[in-house]
């Protein structure tokens, strides 16, 4: 190119994410969400799953009933702070819980990599004992599979289940409105960092342990104000900034939140400023946000910092009329800035 | 953070607004070159404090997104083959070839790993002797350092299954086509402090010098920008054109000798693509001859090839600061993160990218109206 | 461009080349100081891609926050009714 002449516009073509399975397909970022919408609403599309909740909630024979599944193929299977079997039984706990319901029964399926360590899979299924002890569930019903060598990453869990939810109940990430408060449980990004830190390739040593842990007493406790919740989420995939697009675009709402009231620890700051990433949106495995009307935040907060998993609970932000479908956050800078859904997982940077 | 929290100070920040729209006296057209810089802006805000005066331009700074597509497609090609190992960095995973990227590559079977650090390469080349391990190392003088002792460890520990696929430019060179353009705006300039930490600014002083434009070395902190921002405006208003270092924390005049010299020892100044741009002569490093047998494009018989992009995007007027990634007609519509039409868009640290993630609420626009958004 | 942030030097392994324990706020990596010779224990680095590529010099760091607070007070010295919204992070 002559530097001479005017500079010419060139620009390469797109790449469309839509012929093949890519990983940020499960990223639970917006990948994940056009795979919802093109392929699995048009295929199986009913009132119920259109709701498009954590977990689907119905009534038969008068009982309200909620049920939800989870696969879970975390690596490495231990971690600092828990393993792949204390998370599948807290993660299936906790998406009954965001839909106001006391979690009761539990199916687990393995899918075992041939040449996995017998004594691995006993330290799995103690642990995932334990925690579903802890949560006052029962494992009542599960499959064993295998898979060659090489076809797996050691063992997949899948859990469903189910629990009853109080008559009169009725939450939605469909319901918030103008006005409410956002609140949010603790700190942010921990268990996805605790995970990077083991990931070949971005070695790091940290002390900070993955947040694991079953969040339905602490919804007892915000369901036993009596305050009006409209909808509660746990941030996993895709971190906090993916839940909250996914409420903000289901009520067509906005909303604003305030950097200064997000709690980031130490060691989480630490990590993402080292690779680049945002915290935003990095996963939790023990952290809720709720979207509760205005009058009754405090109390909720107030019954929240009582139990172990919400001490650091705040209200983070307000539901605005302003820019539907859309979060900004206001920086400590007193400015604002979208807080978007990625397209896939955040990659760490160099630039 | 020691050294990164006392520069995030917004009281200071603020004064710092105060004390530059004091100063100011008329508008003036600024350019940061390095997107990790576009990306402090962006993120906190800088184009609501500032007064309306300072009309920032983001510069083509971003490793990533200028890239020659034919290097991508090299890149991609070599990461399909079965006996390698292809290692990278993240935010290179989503750039677009002319066919695919290297997701794709990924979910069609080819083995594509993300590493922090390019020693890891060289750690799996001596654990997996039977495959060939290829590291992607992009980037400016800043990375090329490393890059360099990378390719010295593997001499020194005799591995002959470890490969440098490099693509590497220059800024002063890029800077210079920016202001022999005729449509140029740009009337100081943010030189970035990482390349300044490696090479020093001696060499901004003839440019200075040359085009008559102030220069400040600046690091990457909100307060750090802040301040060369007050520097260049004290500047201009004054008409005078130096080069200040305003990261004398990290940058001295020379730079750092012993990381020149392991540039200098594997890699030689070479003419590149920019892609976007086009070729700037002078403005990039290849691997020396006699470090041949650590250079992939020689091992892997891959001869220039050149692609031809595509008229779609702005994204040469973009990466050149002629015009914002607001003014692009397919900007949030045609053009997002998830389906990039341009680099820009590709790299979190693309000017495109870093406004659509931050800032498209400015820009009610240029925005489809189920997003559309008032200024708050 | 590129991302680099300062840590400090918590212990070096000298061997073939110099490998660093470097902290950032509370995580730990190691780093090479082959391009930094001057570095040792306590001091901060810049670290890049896994180098550290420049020892901060905290005389010069001290100098920058000085000259910015002194910027900070002529500003209050101009606007005594100054109201500042913005809140430290806890």
């Amino acid at each position: 190119m002559s530097t001479k002449t005017e500079l010419t516009i060139t620009c390469p073509a797109p790449i469309p994410a839509g012929d093949k399975i890519l990983l940020g397909h499960g990223s639970g970022g917006k990948l994940s969400a056009q795979l919802v919408e093109r392929v699995f609403l048009p295929a199986f599309g009913n009132p119920t799953l259109d709701q498009l909740n954590d977990q689907a909630t119905f009534a038969i024979d008068g009982v309200r009933l909620a049920m939800t599944t989870d696969s879970f193929v975390v690596k490495p299977l231990f971690f600092p702070g828990g393993d792949i079997g204390s998370l599948a039984v807290h993660g299936t706990v906790n998406d009954l819980a965001m839909g106001g319901a006391q979690p009761l029964f539990l199916s687990v399926a393995f899918i075992l990599e041939e040449g996995l360590p017998m004594e691995s899979l006993q330290k799995i299924a103690d642990s995932m004992h334990r925690a579903a002890d802890a949560a006052g569930v029962q494992i009542v019903t599960g499959d064993t599979k295998v898979v060659e060598q090489g076809k797996g990453d050691g063992l997949f869990i899948n859990t469903s289940g189910i629990g009853v939810v109080p008559n009169g109940l009725m939450l939605g990430s469909e319901k918030a409105k103008p006005g409410d408060k956002i609140i949010l449980s603790g700190s942010i990004g921990d268990h996805g960092i605790a995970i990077l830190a083991q990931r070949e390739g971005l070695e790091f040593e940290t002390t900070i342990e993955s947040d694991t842990a079953p969040l339905h007493k602490l919804v007892d406790a915000m369901l036993g104000t009596g305050a009006a919740i409209r909808c509660m989420r746990d941030p996993t995939r895709g971190g906090l900034s993916s839940s909250l697009n996914e409420i903000a675009t289901r009520s067509q709402v906005g909303m604003m939140i305030e950097e200064e009231q997000i709690v980031v620890r130490e060691e989480v700051r630490g990590a993402c400023e080292m690779l680049g990433l945002d915290p935003l949106y990095v996963a939790n495995e023990g952290k809720m946000i709720s979207i509760v009307e205005a009058a009754a935040a405090d109390r909720v907060v107030a019954a929240m910092r009582e139990n172990v998993y919400g001490r650091e609970a705040r209200v983070i932000g307000t539901v605005t009329e302003k820019h539907p479908g859309t979060v900004v956050m206001r920086t400590a800078f007193g400015t604002t800035r979208i807080v978007d859904m990625l397209a896939g997982d955040q990659l760490p940077r160099i630039c | 953070m020691k050294y990164i929290d006392e520069f995030r100070n917004p009281k200071i920040a603020h004064k710092l607004v105060d004390e530059i729209t004091r100063k100011v006296s008329r508008e003036w057209t600024m350019m940061e070159i390095c997107g990790g810089q576009t990306h402090t802006l962006v993120r906190y805000g800088f184009e609501e404090m500032l007064p309306k005066q300072i009309n920032l331009v983001h510069g083509p700074g971003c490793p990533v997104c200028v890239t020659p597509l034919e290097v991508v497609d090299k890149a991609i090609e070599i990461a399909s083959m079965p006996d390698v190992i292809f290692v990278s960095y993240g935010d290179m995973l989503r750039v677009p070839g002319s066919q695919k990227d290297l997701f794709h590559v990924k979910a069609d079977g080819g083995d594509v790993r993300v590493v922090y650090t390019p020693m890891e390469a060289v750690k799996l080349a001596k654990a997996n002797p039977e495959k060939k391990v290829v590291f992607f190392g992009i980037g400016f003088e800043t990375t090329a350092p490393p890059h360099a002792m990378a390719v010295l460890a593997a001499k020194r520990e005799g591995l002959k299954n470890f490969y440098l696929l490099a693509s590497h430019v220059l800024v002063p060179p890029a800077i210079r086509t920016l202001l022999d353009a005729p449509n140029n705006c740009v009337q100081a300039f943010i030189a970035p402090g990482h390349v300044c930490t490696v090479v020093g600014f001696d060499q901004y002083e003839s440019l200075a010098k040359k085009y008559k434009v102030p220069i400040v070395v600046a690091g990457f902190e909100p307060l750090d920008l802040l301040e060369a921002i007050h520097m260049l405006v004290m500047q201009l208003e004054e008409g005078r054109c130096e080069v200040q270092n305003q990261y004398a924390r990290s940058v001295t005049r020379y730079g750092n000798l012993p990381a020149q010299r392991a540039v200098e020892e594997v890699f030689e100044v070479c003419d590149r693509k920019w892609r976007g741009i086009g070729e700037i002569p002078l403005s990039g490093m290849r691997i020396r001859e006699e470090f041949a047998a650590f250079d992939a494009e020689r091992v892997f018989g891959l001869e220039d090839r050149t692609v031809e992009e595509s008229k779609e995007c702005i994204a040469a007027q973009v990466l050149m600061g002629l015009k914002k990634p607001l003014d692009c007609p397919a900007f949030g519509t045609r053009c997002k993160p998830e389906m990039p039409l341009g680099a820009p868009m590709v790299s979190p640290e693309g000017a495109c990218s870093a406004y659509y993630q931050y800032k498209r609420h400015l820009a009610p626009s240029a925005l489809p109206v189920d997003t559309h958004v008032g200024t708050d | 461009m590129c991302l680099a942030i300062p840590g400090k030097v918590v212990s070096v392994d000298e061997g073939v080349g110099r490998i660093a324990k470097v902290e950032f706020g509370g995580i730990t990596r190691t780093a090479s100081l082959d391009l930094v010779p001057e570095a040792g224990v306590g001091d901060y680095v810049l670290v890049h891609v896994g180098f550290a590529i420049s020892k901060i010099d905290e005389e010069e760091a001290h100098k920058t926050l000085e000259a910015l607070q002194t910027l900070a007070n002529l500003q209050d010295e101009l606007e005594p009714e100054e109201s500042d919204a913005a809140v430290k992070r806890s």
